[in-house]
C-alpha cells in the first residue's frame, strides 16, 4: 500500500523532535483519518470492540444522511424546480457552501487547540460541523455561519476543555447564539427558501417558479392553530396553503435543511438506535414527554389542534433524535435519562404553546436541561447510595 | 508598598474586576455602549478615590464596631454628589445609567477598598489606591463596552464606524450582532479578558 508507506515515511518529521513537530496533532487526525489506530492498550481491562470515538461519529452522520439528502430535495422543490433530480441538484449546490464554512471554521479552530494543548484532535466536530447546517435556515449568510459555529466551538467546548467536555451541545448552541444574533436572518417568512444568490454567482440558469414566501406550519401553529398558512395580506406560495398532516410529517413544508422531514430522522433513529450509538431512553421519553404535555395543552383548552402536531413540525423530531441524545452534554445514568428526555420534551412543547416569541422551543429546551443534565445525574447517584446504606443498615 | 507600585499594580496584574471579580454586576449593566461606560467608570473611580481618602482620615476617630455605617454614609454621600452632578451636567448619560450610579454604594469595589487599605493607610497612599482600583474598573469597562458597543450597534461613542451600505438591508452583507446587545455576552466578553490576562500573567492560574 502506497499511502501507508508514504504516511510512515513522513511520520518522524512529526513526531517529537521532528522538523514539523508542531504540527503533530493535525498530522495524527489526518493519520487516524485514513488509517485505524494501531496502537493497542497495554494494561487494565480490555474490551474487545471496535468502537472508537471516530466510529461512534461517522455513525452519527450516516444516520444524518437521510435528512440531509431529503432536505437539499426539499430545497429545491421548494424554490420551485421540476423533477425529483433536480431539485435535489439545486438544493445541494445551495447547501454545500454552508458545510464547507462550517467544517472549514470548526476544524479550523478544533486544530489550532489540539496544537497548542498538544493533545490529538477528537472527531466530535465531524457530527457538529454537520449539524450547524442542518439547523440552520437556508438563506443565512455564509459569515454568519462561520461567527456561530467559532463561538460554539471556542465558547462551548474549548474553553471547557474540548471534546467530551462541553456542557451544551455546540450545534445547538451555534444556533442559539445566531438565533439571538441574527435574529431577522434566523427567523421570519423569508429565511426558510433560498435566495438562489449562489447559483446566479455559478452562472447557473434557475429561475424559481413560486414567489417564495410563507411561514413555517410550526409559526402557523404558534398563530393561527394550524399547519397551513393562511395570511391574506401577502402571497403565499401554492404549495404552502394546504398542508396535511402526511406532508407535516414526510417533510414538504418549509424549515431547517435537516427538520422537515420527520420520516427521514426516523430512519436515521433507526440507524443509531440499531447500532445502539443513541440512548432508546432519551429518544422515547422526549416523544413522550413532549406528547404529554401536548395533552395537556388540549385538554386545557389552550391548543386546539392535536397534540402530536408537536412531534411532526419544526425541529422537534430532529432535536429528539440527534440533539436530545448528544452522549456528553445529555444526563448519564439510566433513571437521569428519563427524566432528562421527559423534561425535555415537555420544555419544549411548554415553550412552543406559552411563549409567542420563540415558537421553537426544542433549541431552548435542550440548552436548559443540558445545563441541568449534570444535577439530575448528581440527585439519582445519591439516592442510589442512600438507597444502599440503608439496604446495608437492614442487614445489620 | 511603594506609592507607584501602588498605583500600577489595581490597574492589571491584581485588577479588581477581572483578578478580584469584584464589581462585575455593573460591568455588565452598562457596557451596551462606550460613552455610559466611560461615565461609569470616572463616577467608580471618583468614589472610590475619595471614599477611601475621608475613611483614611477618619480611620482612628471612628470605632471599629460601627465603620460599616460610618463607610455607608461616606459613600452614599460621595454617589450622590456624583448622581446629582451627573443629572445637571450630562443629563442623557445619567438617564442611560439609571439606577446604576445609584448602585454605585454597593458595589464592592468602593467597600473592598476602604476595609482592605483606607482603614490601614495613610490618606494620600488610599487616595492613590482608591483612584488606580477606580481606572483598573474603567479600563475593564471600556475594553467591553468598545466590543458591544462596535459589534452590537456598529458605532463607537455614537458615531457610525460601520459604513451604512454594509447592512443586509440596505443590499450588503453585514449585520450587527445582536446578541452583543445583551448582558450575557459582556460576560463572556469579560470572561476571554480574563483568558487573555491569565494566559499572559501565567502566576495567575489555578493549578
Amino acid at each position: 500500500m502506497g499511502l501507508r508507506k508514504f504516511v510512515d515515511k513522513i511520520k518522524p518529521t512529526f513526531s517529537e523532535g521532528g522538523k514539523l513537530s508542531f504540527l503533530h496533532s493535525t498530522f495524527g487526525g489526518f493519520e487516524t483519518f485514513l488509517y485505524a489506530p494501531n496502537i493497542v492498550t497495554k494494561r487494565g481491562a480490555h474490551i474487545r470492540d471496535c468502537n472508537d470515538i471516530k466510529r461512534v461519529m461517522i455513525t452519527v452522520v450516516v444516520a444524518l444522511i437521510p435528512a440531509l439528502l431529503f432536505g437539499m430535495y426539499n430545497l429545491g422543490r421548494l424554490a420551485g424546480v421540476e423533477g425529483v433530480f433536480d431539485a435535489f441538484l439545486y438544493g445541494l449546490i445551495e447547501m454545500l457552501p454552508m458545510i464547507v464554512v462550517s467544517y472549514g471554521t470548526g476544524l479550523a479552530i478544533e486544530f489550532i487547540f489540539a496544537e497548542r494543548r498538544k493533545h490529538e484532535v477528537y472527531e466530535g466536530f465531524l457530527v457538529s460541523g454537520l449539524l450547524i447546517p442542518m439547523v440552520m435556515p437556508i438563506g443565512v449568510p455564509l459569515w454568519m455561519v462561520a461567527v456561530a459555529t467559532a463561538f460554539a466551538v471556542i465558547i462551548g467546548k474549548e474553553v471547557f476543555g474540548g471534546t467530551g467536555m462541553n456542557v451544551f451541545n455546540p450545534a445547538l448552541l451555534a444556533r442559539a447564539f445566531a438565533f439571538f444574533a441574527y435574529t431577522p436572518q434566523m427567523s421570519g417568512e423569508n429565511t426558510w427558501f433560498s435566495s438562489s444568490s449562489i447559483h446566479k454567482f455559478l452562472g447557473m440558469d434557475v429561475a424559481p417558479v413560486a414567489t417564495s414566501t410563507g411561514a413555517t406550519p410550526l409559526a402557523n401553529l404558534a398563530d393561527h392553530g394550524q399547519l397551513s398558512d393562511v395570511a391574506t395580506d401577502q402571497v403565499v406560495a401554492p404549495m404552502l396553503q394546504n398542508i396535511s398532516v402526511s406532508d407535516a410529517f414526510f417533510g414538504f413544508i418549509p424549515g431547517s435543511i435537516g427538520e422537515t422531514s420527520t420520516f427521514a430522522i426516523l430512519i436515521g433513529a433507526a440507524i443509531l438506535l440499531f447500532t445502539g450509538v443513541a440512548s432508546w431512553r432519551i429518544m422515547l421519553t422526549v416523544f413522550a414527554g413532549g406528547l404529554a404535555m401536548g395533552y395537556v395543552f388540549q385538554a386545557v383548552g389552550m391548543t386546539d389542534y392535536p397534540a402530536y402536531y408537536h412531534l411532526i413540525v419544526g425541529g422537534f423530531a430532529f432535536g429528539a433524535v440527534f440533539m436530545a441524545t448528544d452522549p456528553v452534554t445529555s444526563a448519564q445514568t439510566n433513571t437521569g435519562k428519563w427524566i432528562y428526555g421527559l423534561m425535555v420534551g415537555a420544555l419544549a412543547v411548554l415553550i412552543r404553546v406559552i411563549n409567542p416569541a420563540y415558537p421553537e422551543g426544542m433549541m431552548l429546551s435542550i440548552l436548559f436541561m443540558n445545563a441541568l443534565a449534570p444535577l439530575i445525574d448528581y440527585f439519582v447517584v445519591e439516592r442510589n447510595i442512600a438507597r444502599r446504606k440503608k439496604l446495608i443498615k437492614n442487614v445489620k | 508598598m511603594k506609592l507607584s507600585k501602588n498605583f500600577t499594580n489595581p490597574l492589571a496584574a491584581n485588577n479588581p474586576v477581572i483578578v478580584q471579580i469584584l464589581g462585575i454586576c455593573s460591568a455588565l449593566a452598562v457596557t451596551v455602549k462606550l460613552e455610559p461606560a466611560f461615565v461609569m467608570g470616572l463616577s467608580v473611580t471618583f468614589v472610590t478615590a475619595f471614599s477611601n481618602l475621608l475613611m483614611s482620615l477618619l480611620r482612628n476617630g471612628v470605632p471599629s464596631r460601627i465603620r460599616i455605617i460610618v463607610q455607608l454614609v461616606v459613600i452614599a454621600t460621595l454617589v450622590i454628589v456624583v448622581d446629582q452632578f451627573l443629572r445637571a451636567y450630562m443629563y442623557d448619560v445619567s438617564k442611560q445609567l439609571s439606577v446604576y450610579v445609584g448602585l454605585i454604594i454597593t458595589n464592592c469595589i468602593v467597600m473592598g477598598r476602604v476595609e482592605a487599605f483606607a482603614l490601614g493607610n495613610k490618606p494620600w497612599a488610599s487616595f492613590v489606591d482608591g483612584v488606580a482600583n477606580g481606572l483598573g474598573y474603567t479600563i475593564i469597562l471600556v475594553i467591553v463596552a468598545f466590543f458591544r458597543e462596535l459589534l452590537g450597534s456598529g458605532t463607537l461613542f455614537g458615531m457610525t464606524i460601520i459604513p451604512e451600505d454594509w447592512y443586509i438591508a440596505n443590499g450588503g452583507f453585514y449585520s450587527n450582532t445582536g446578541l452583543m446587545l445583551f448582558p450575557p455576552m459582556a460576560l463572556i466578553i469579560v470572561g476571554c479578558i480574563i483568558w487573555i490576562h491569565r494566559t499572559i500573567n501565567k502566576d495567575l492560574q489555578e493549578k
